[in-house]
């Protein structure tokens, strides 16, 4: 009876348990984050001194290899991003326009089949492919071609491997939303198809491509793991897995730039309003 | 317009089963039909969404089957409107014109020359989701119209608004179609809209035509037993009922309204028809009561009186009485290939 009258109250007890895990696991240790970032950490005991400074943000950007491995990661990011985009957009498309509905639920268990398998599992596989004398060499071979080996080059085609069905899930989910009429209409209005893609489609499912590129997006920036396996240069969430056992201040603080680009990024995609249409 | 013996089947599914029509010019043309008759997958096929499995459509002479609707001198309304969200009505409506790259200048003008005609002048720079059902169905009438396509293609436009929105509408496109000359064709499933707006209208029943022509025409003289019932109500005497009250075999309609409810005794003119009857079921409308008579030679017959000078009281109470019902000769129309 009391919680039939008290909307509120019964508001509370919905959300009373997500809200409590919101607030202690996810913000609480983001908290912690931003704390030990404005933290040092003292050269003789390795202890975390708790007083504020900004030593370690001054570190980071005068530091050389610090900038180089930021840069590098960005890069990386917007590639991965960008190649994401322009393989997923097409079997996207071809899922939510053309297919019939039994293709289109093929296409969409084959898009979540990688997603069942452990991601270390997937990693490795291309360990074992793009190694020296690995699968791609041996095929490539005939033709007297090498694989790219172990590099930059690895590490961009795994992670794009790896995150394509971020990207291709949303995209779909925004082109099914566009109703057909809407194509009929432009076709109608005498619009070719390439007009109706660029004037209709294309804009409309602008905030889905953009939803995903905020995935393969910060799924990059944070990942130390397929760089590790594939190539030896560094990324930032590499030099912050080195960083958590010597200087946990500094590794706080590096670890906010990728949070603060993803942060800039989600502004610049709200600035150019790929929001409104949600 | 002109279609010639359309065919369009969906897999196993016969959608329209041979239809041929002629449209003239700048006719307003009605295409009436219960939902899933063909009525609409007609209208696709003219506006180019669907190709024909059988038959041509041809346009002004010149067969127009397999040409894309890009290319097509023919503009839709559609049912959901289909705005382009992202885009400014003034957008939205200039979409034909900057598509055929029309130039700038005229473009502006144009736009502003079709909103004024829908009475939405200076709505050119609102979005489609700040306006209301009826300022959207009136962008979309606008889209179309700024093109001076030879053809207009309505799906029923007015399906989605309230009843009051819609009676304006009607007489609003009314206006516009004759100010503009413009071939109109008008699906829908409302017989009332499609009596009042159109020159002449088709009634579409399982994929074909069951009758064309002017809606007096149709609503008096229905061609077949369907038509007498989806064009508004009527009342089918058959068989053994036809001939003890008409005098002959065959199947005959007739309007609930041209019939008069008459004292038994009641004096019947050499040019007037009769049966007689017991009043089973009285239902008051507003300005017109319905009765629903059971005849002595058998069958049921809908009788609709305007309530001139019956109050509701006095039509309620003749339930149960036995009448005679009186109609003129000429409004018992048999319908022809029928027995």
């Amino acid at each position: 009876m009391w919680l039939h009258r008290h909307p509120r109250g019964r508001l509370g007890l919905i959300l009373a348990l997500p809200l409590a895990w919101l607030v202690v696991a996810y913000l609480g240790s983001l908290l912690v984050l931003f704390l030990n970032a404005f933290w040092s950490r003292d050269p003789f005991t390795s202890l975390v001194v708790r007083e504020f400074t900004l030593d370690n943000f001054v570190e980071l950007l005068v530091t050389e290899v610090y900038r180089t491995v930021m840069f590098r990661t960005i890069a990386m990011a917007a590639l991965v991003t960008l190649t994401c985009i322009v393989l997923a957009y097409p079997i996207a498309y071809y899922m939510a326009k053309v297919a019939s509905r039994r293709i289109r639920g093929m296409l969409a268990v084959a898009v979540l089949m990688p997603l069942w398998a452990s991601y270390l599992v997937k990693a490795y596989s291309w360990r074992l492919i793009l190694s020296e004398e690995g699968v791609l060499d041996w095929v490539l071979e005939p033709f007297g071609l090498k694989g790219p080996g172990f590099g930059d080059v690895a590490v961009w085609l795994v992670f794009t491997y790896l995150w394509l069905p971020y990207m291709i899930l949303p995209i779909y989910a925004g082109l099914e939303r566009i109703p057909d009429s809407l194509l009929e209409a432009s076709s109608d209005l005498g619009g070719r198809g390439w007009t109706t893609f660029r004037r209709v489609i294309l804009p409309l499912s602008i905030p889905a491509v953009a939803a995903g590129s905020i995935f393969t997006f910060s799924l990059t920036l944070g990942d130390y793991i397929v760089p590790g396996l594939v190539s030896t240069t560094q990324f930032i969430g590499n030099v912050i897995f080195v960083n958590v056992a010597q200087d946990l201040p500094l590794a706080a603080a590096y670890s906010l730039v990728p949070l603060a680009i993803v942060l800039i990024y989600l502004y610049l995609v709200r600035r150019l309003g790929a929001f409104e249409a949600l | 317009m002109r279609l010639e013996g359309v065919h369009k089947r969906f897999g196993e599914v016969v959608a329209v089963d041979g239809v041929d029509l002629d449209v003239h010019d700048g006719e307003f043309f009605s295409m009436l039909g219960p939902s899933g008759s063909g009525k609409t997958t007609t209208l696709r096929m003219i506006a180019g969404f669907e190709l024909p499995t059988a038959g041509r459509i041809l346009l002004h002479g010149q067969d127009v089957t397999a040409v894309p609707p890009f290319d097509r001198d023919v503009n839709t309304v559609f049912q959901d409107y289909a705005l382009f969200p992202h885009m400014s009505v003034g957008d939205n409506v200039g979409y034909g014109l900057m598509v055929r790259k029309a130039p700038k200048a005229e473009r502006v003008t144009r736009v502003r020359d079709a909103l004024r005609m829908v009475r939405l002048e200076g709505y050119e720079r609102r979005k489609p989701s700040q306006l209301s059902g009826g300022q959207r169905q009136r962008v979309a009438l606008a889209r179309a119209l700024v093109n001076r396509p030879r053809v207009l293609l309505l799906d029923e436009p007015l399906g989605a608004l309230d009843l009051k929105l819609r009676e304006e509408m009607q007489l609003e496109l009314k206006t516009i179609q004759q100010q503009v000359g413009i071939t109109f064709i008008y699906v829908t499933h409302d017989q009332e809209e499609a009596l009042t707006m159109s020159d002449r209208l088709a009634v579409f029943n399982k994929g074909r035509i069951e009758q064309v022509g002017a809606p007096a025409e149709v609503y008096e003289r229905p061609a077949t037993r369907f038509v007498a019932g989806f064009v508004g109500m009527s009342n089918l005497l058959t068989g053994a009922v036809a001939q003890a009250v008409i005098g002959r075999p065959g199947t005959f309609t007739i309007r609930p309204e041209k019939i008069h409810l008459a004292e038994l005794d009641a004096t019947v003119a050499a040019d007037e028809n009769s049966a007689t009857g017991r009043i089973r079921d009285v239902v008051y409308l507003g300005s017109d009561t319905r009765y629903i008579v059971a005849l002595d030679a058998g069958a049921d017959l809908a009788v609709t009186q305007q309530n001139l000078a019956t109050s509701s009281t006095e039509a309620l109470a003749l339930q149960g009485k036995a009448v005679r019902l009186v109609w003129k000769r000429q409004h018992d129309l048999p319908i022809v290939g029928e027995a």
